[in-house]
Parts: structure tokens; sequence; C-alpha cells
């Protein structure tokens, strides 16, 4: 579906950023660009982060199984490794608490008048991004290749069916949701 | 309607299933998955090209993510314009240096909270770029198209910031 939309480069970067400003405009309604709602959650005292992450996700996967179950959408989920994953996440994860925000959110922290997301953090991200480059054909070698997991989606390493998988990661998602609500975090 | 968007928050439900309809459209319209961090690479590329073209483009890094202005480069220039509407319209807008959290635990100076997230966000680019995604790239549209790899990832992002944040304000605050 839409092979030609996809390829119109100029088409693209206007949606891209029309996507953003939906993005960013949703993110800031749902209270995530706030420092102390993350950090909330990270301290596991305000769970609006595990909320809305967890609703778009209840929400997308029942959409991306329909739309690819039809044809309008094809999968991208790439196979990863504990060696980059694992490492990279735990390394997001300390930047995340220290800085307060995350890629995402940290933007939308910015277009609300948070100047150390703008100053800070943004520029962080650019100085960040700019190491990883300089390092990665290291890296690729050394360490982001190690580990492979041993299937690239839950249905193929769980060995089933995948209506099966998303029925019960949706059962999964609302009940965590509707527990978090019945103790009131 | 008009009530909905000057409204200072919406249930974090409502954004979430609003951002799980956004994350579709962007798999229909344009076959990618929504992510934020790619657009950092690509903007720290096009600054490296205009100081030292040659040099920025034999990197290999730059060579597998083109920094060019294009889809993924303009959700972020979109999330601070889309997050400004949103605060202007409801009125919350406003110039801030030092978060009142932090401010109340690790003080006033601008200075410090600067650094602090001049350092997170290095961390944050580098861990996010090793994953290969963000919180929305991995741990919404990957575990979306039930990614294992994606699923693993963001289980990693929260199980390191929140040691992380325990740290900051159990221990050391």
């Amino acid at each position: 579906m839409f092979v030609s939309l996809h390829k119109n480069r100029k088409a693209q970067v206007l949606l891209g950023l029309i996507f953003g400003i939906c993005f960013g405009f949703l993110l800031q309604k749902g209270g995530v660009t706030s420092f102390s709602v993350i950090e909330g959650q990270l301290l596991l005292t305000d769970f609006t982060v595990l909320k809305l992450m967890l609703s778009a996700v209840i929400v997308g996967m029942a959409g991306f199984h329909l739309l690819k179950h039809v044809g309008y959408v094809q999968s991208h989920a790439a196979s990863g490794t504990l060696g980059s994953n694992v490492i990279g996440g735990l390394i997001f994860g300390i930047g995340f608490a220290l800085l307060g925000y995350c890629p995402g959110t940290v933007a939308g922290a910015a277009g609300t008048g948070a100047m150390d997301a703008l100053f800070g953090g943004m520029v962080g991200m650019l100085i960040g991004a700019g190491i990883f480059a300089e390092l990665y054909p290291k890296l690729k070698t050394s360490i982001l290749n190690r580990w492979p997991f041993p299937a690239v989606t839950v249905p193929e390493f769980l060995h089933l069916n995948l209506w099966v998988v998303v029925v019960l990661m949706e059962a999964f998602m609302i009940g965590f949701l509707v527990f978090l609500e019945h103790f009131g975090l | 309607m008009f009530g909905y968007l000057t409204a200072a928050l919406w249930s974090p439900y409502v954004a979430g299933a609003g951002i799980g309809v956004l994350s579709c459209l962007a798999f229909v319209l344009s076959d990618r998955p929504l992510g934020c961090s790619t657009a950092f690479v690509k903007a720290r590329g096009l600054i490296g090209t205009l100081i030292n073209r040659e040099k920025t483009e034999k990197k290999e890094y730059y060579r597998e993510i083109v920094p060019q202005v294009d889809w993924a480069f303009m959700i972020i220039p979109g999330i601070v314009i889309g997050a400004a509407i949103s605060s202007l319209l409801s009125g919350q807008f406003r110039l801030v240096w030092v978060p009142a959290l932090w401010s109340t635990t690790f003080g006033p100076d601008p200075v410090i909270r600067l650094l602090g997230a001049l350092a997170g966000g290095i961390l944050l680019g580098f861990g996010s770029r090793w994953a290969g995604g963000c919180t929305s790239g991995h741990g919404i549209n990957g575990s979306i198209q039930l990614s294992l790899a994606s699923i693993v990832t963001a289980c990693c992002f929260f199980a390191g910031g929140i040691g992380m944040a325990l740290f900051m304000f159990r221990v050391i605050a």
C-alpha cells in the first residue's frame, strides 16, 4: 500500500514533520514531557509513563497486526543481541534517569520551555550520537553483534501462533493497567 | 472540542491510545516505526558535514544512517513544535532552567543542572544508538511489532533508569 507515497521524499519530509507535531502534542498532553513525571516513574511513585506507553502498545499492537494481516503495513522487527540491546539499554537507562527525559520527551520538554532539556539534554544527545558514530566500527566488530537473540519476534521465540501471542500480550497489558488502577497507582 | 485542546492534561490512557493510532499511521503512510533517536544521529552528521564533509562522509555509521533532512530527521523539530503548541494552548509554557524536583533535591544552581542534563543527554544519545533505538522506537513501536529485541531493550531502559533514579534520589540525595 502507498508505495508511491513512501518513495515521495518531499511528501515524507512533510509527513515526518506532521507526525512529529502530533507526537509532541500527545506527549505533552499526556504529561510525560515533565521532569517530575518521568523521575516519578523511575522512582516507582508515578505510573503515568507506563500507563501512556502501555496504552500506545495496546492500541498499536492490535492495529499493526490487523493492518499487516490485510497487507497495509510490513514488519520492521529486526534481530537483536545481548551485546547491543541489553548493554545499550542499560547505558540509556542511566542517562534517562540523570537527564529526566528520553530522546522524544527531551524534545517535547524543550518545546514547553524547559531550557535544561534544550541546552543540556538535546546538545548532549548530539554529542552522545557523535561519540557512538566515532566508536561504531570498533564496537560493531567487538560487542554489538555478540550473543544474538534466538528469534526475531516473540511468537517465533515461544513457538506460538501470532494471534495467540497478541491476545495474551494484550490481556497481560490490560491486566497490568487494571492492577495499577486497583491499587491507586 | 476546544476545551479538550486547552486542557492542561489528558488522561495518559487517551494520549497513549492516540500515540498508538499515530504509530499505526506512520507504518501505513511512511512505512517506518515512529522513533526519535535516529534524528539526533542525522543532525549530528549534518553538523559534521558542515565542519568537514569528507571526514564525516567517510564514517561508517553515517553511511548507514545518512545525515539528511528526511522523515526521521523531521520528527524532532515536529515534537518541539507540537509540545510547544500544546503547552501554549493550555498556558503551561514556561521558560525553566531547573526543574522543581531537581531543585529541591540537588539545589537551584542552573549550572549544576545543565551539567547533569548534558551528561545524561550524552549517555542517552550514546546508549540509544548502542541499543539501536529509544523509548518510542523500541519501547512502543518495537513492542507493537512483538520484536523480542525491542521488548528486552525496553525492560533494560527501565531497569537502568530505575536503578540510577533510586541511586540519585534515595541514596546520594
